[in-house]
């Protein structure tokens, strides 16, 4: 069943690449997201009660953590591909794209689910690096798609930096496995995540050390946790909005469930204190950095981009907490993260269509100008700023009454500080932009196709913020797996 | 092999990685640069061919016949081609001049042994005391990111910081599974012909490679 998954992208973007593009290849891909998910579901219902999915000989393994991870790719992948429709046949109609370079985007965003499922569905930790490294390959033409001067230099920077990152977690890697080839009685698969987490107290701890800050600083970057996250904002902005959707709401936090694989085998070989320092260092900086460059912030699609910054910050802090009640809040927050976040960026790339420019000071008065997409925008601001009853306010509280329990109080004391310097700058670009002088002009509407998904994505954000259910067991389940 | 001739040969592959990494901060030319890299690429494919003749290790022979293939021939080729058409990007033009470039090379080799202490310390057989030498390529590589700003010096750079941890996986754990091998392989060759294509379009849009003219996305 495993490769089943994986095969759907696959599939789907063999079919772009071979039929030429017409509206009907785009719902190719929202179908592929809709299948993604449901087998996300089931396969999430057949792992939720401890035994693992192992397939393709061993080379693919699924717990409740990777399927969660598989349902949180489907969800965001459905909202982004649906969006992404929208965004083609405006680009075409434009002239700014060619049919060509609309069937390439359809196959590179399969590409890239596909590279995001291998690597949650991963049973070797190589496999997973190597699914990770690719993300990397297969977005950087989405994120340069739109071909101008601002894109090319974000695809640039985005490559480099990430592939320095990237080859830093390289070496994390191989020390791992130079550790567990040296540990008594190691398996033969010396890079499979059960038998290092099983073997893990017998590991190098002065290696280990070395190797987990690789990790840390490597899947660190591709997070986005500070200080390797200069890419982002620019990436994120430069991108069409699908692909920031995928980018910021998916893409971020497959990076950061590498680390808490590795965090599980850091802890076995040195108890929890080494792994909860770096994360906190890491956490608190990319707080304090997003919290800096938010207040001055003048493109609305960097504000949201910072916003991811702080966002992976507030779960590094939560990992660094690392109870199963603070991981399953983590596990919460990247879903609803990505849902709000995944939202707010094709919100904006509607915005950015009907309005043609990308600064908080020339978009005015959304709230009265374009009643519906304006609300979408506001209600996603508020989603993700932590007001109940989105799920945000829930898995934020539930992390940092976590962190207190466990001695970190300063820390979140600390979080707390620049959430609410956040808050600030966030609510007041918000306004800047929402509220204002109404035009002469009536109300635009907005299209039936960008409303629909966005809105049901907001309430599922609610739903699961109000009633835990139906997700409760699968969170407890997965949080299980990389928590004593 | 006889054990006398293996510890020079592999004494002289990660000699010649280090070396070679060092000459890429102090010519001008690019063209010698990537000469330098393709060197670089056959002394590590040199390193995995020993340390596979070695531990009658028949997969890790493939690599390094891979890695000559990839690491000593095409890559090299491919951005070789890149500067051929832009000849506005032949020199170098770094941000930190070479003398001071090469006694940071040292400093960084220095420091690439203190890092490795415990990874050496685990591993005390012959190949594992030449770790620090693939750490050191990899830190200059590093600064050759960090200081140059012709998009193909920063190619360059990361090709490096590849080979440096490529060195480091083969002497450690005698290379990682073959799988991750090829996987790592693979993503190295595609990486360079995203960035080939990049530099392509940056030509094209800018009639420059240099990535001083890319300076449209800040705070």
């Amino acid at each position: 069943m495993l490769w089943i998954i994986l095969f759907v992208p696959v599939l789907c973007a063999a079919t772009c690449a071979i039929v030429t593009w017409r509206k009907a290849v785009g719902w190719f891909g929202v179908a592929s997201a809709s299948i993604i998910t449901s087998m996300g579901i089931v396969l999430a219902v057949r792992v939720v009660h401890g035994r693992a999915a192992v397939g393709y000989h061993g080379v693919l393994r699924a717990d409740a953590l990777s399927a969660f991870m598989v349902i949180v790719i489907g969800v965001i992948a459905l909202l982004a591909t649906l969006q992404g429709v929208r965004y083609l046949e405006a680009e075409i109609a434009a002239q700014r794209c060619t049919t060509r370079h609309a069937s390439l985007y359809a196959v590179l965003i399969q590409g890239f689910l596909a590279t995001m499922l291998l690597a949650v569905l991963a049973a070797g930790l190589g496999v997973m690096w190597v699914a990770i490294e690719a993300t990397t390959i297969v977005t950087t033409f989405l994120v340069g798609h739109r071909n101008t001067r601002g894109s090319l230099e974000a695809s640039w920077k985005y490559i480099v930096i990430c592939s320095v990152g990237i080859a830093l977690a390289f070496l994390g890697t191989v020390l791992v496995y130079l550790t567990a080839l040296h540990a008594p009685r190691h398996g033969t698969g010396a890079l499979d995540w059960t038998s290092l987490v099983a073997g893990s107290h017998h590991l190098d701890p002065g290696v280990m050390r070395l190797a987990f800050a690789l990790i840390v600083l490597g899947f660190g970057t591709k997070v986005g946790l500070a200080p390797m996250h200069s890419w982002l904002p620019d990436a994120h902005s430069q991108a069409p909005a699908p692909v920031s959707a995928l980018m910021s709401g998916v893409l971020l936090t497959v990076a950061f469930y590498a680390i808490l694989r590795f965090k599980v085998i850091a802890d076995g070989a040195l108890g929890p204190e080494f792994a909860r320092t770096l994360l906190v260092v890491v956490g608190l900086l990319s707080l304090v950095v997003a919290a800096s460059l938010l207040l001055g912030q003048r493109d609305y699609k960097r504000m949201l981009a910072y916003s991811s910054v702080e966002h992976m910050g507030l779960i590094a802090l939560g990992a660094a907490a690392g109870s199963t009640l603070a991981i399953a809040a983590v596990l919460l927050h990247i879903l609803g993260h990505g849902i709000a976040k995944g939202v707010l960026f094709l919100a904006s790339g509607e915005i950015l269509l009907a309005e043609g420019t990308s600064e908080i000071k020339n978009v005015s008065a959304l709230l009265s100008r374009r009643p519906v997409l304006g609300g979408i925008f506001a209600f996603g601001l508020v989603a993700l700023l932590g007001f109940p009853p989105f799920s945000l306010f829930v898995s934020e509280l539930t992390m940092l009454r976590a962190e207190f329990r466990v001695g970190l109080g300063w820390a979140a004391g600390l979080s707390l500080v620049c959430m609410a310097v956040i808050f600030g700058a966030v609510m007041s670009h918000g306004r800047e932009m929402l509220f204002g002088p109404k035009g002469t002009d009536d109300p635009a509407v907005t299209p039936a196709l960008v409303a629909v998904p966005l809105i049901g994505g907001l309430a599922a954000c609610a739903f699961i913020g109000v009633s835990v259910w139906p997700l409760g067991a699968l969170l407890h389940a997965a949080a299980h797996v990389v928590s004593p | 092999m006889n054990h006398q001739v293996f510890d020079n040969v592999l004494g002289l592959g990660c000699g010649v990685v280090v070396l070679s990494a060092v000459v890429t901060l102090w010519r001008h030319s690019l063209i010698a640069i990537i000469r330098a890299l393709a060197v670089q690429g056959v002394a590590l494919a040199l390193v995995a061919l020993t340390l596979g003749l070695h531990g009658h290790d028949r997969g890790l022979e493939v690599v390094a016949g891979l890695v000559l293939l990839a690491k000593g021939v095409v890559v090299p080729a491919l951005i070789t081609k890149v500067v051929r058409h832009d000849v506005a990007s032949r020199e170098t033009d770094p941000l930190v001049n070479v003398p001071a470039s090469l006694v940071a090379a040292g400093v960084l080799i220095f420091l690439a042994f203190a890092a490795s202490r415990s990874v050496t310390a685990l591993t005390s057989n012959a190949p594992g005391r030449l770790i620090p030498f693939g750490m050191a390529a990899m830190l200059i590589g590093f600064f050759a990111l960090a200081t140059r700003r012709k998009a193909v010096s920063q190619i360059v750079g990361l090709l490096l910081v590849d080979n440096g941890i490529a060195l480091v996986a083969f002497l450690a754990t005698a290379g990682v599974p073959l799988i991750v091998e090829l996987g790592a392989s693979l993503d190295l060759l595609l990486i360079t012909v995203v960035l080939r294509v990049l530099a392509t379009q940056m030509r094209r849009r800018l009639g420059t490679v240099d990535l001083d003219g890319l300076a449209e996305l800040h705070d």
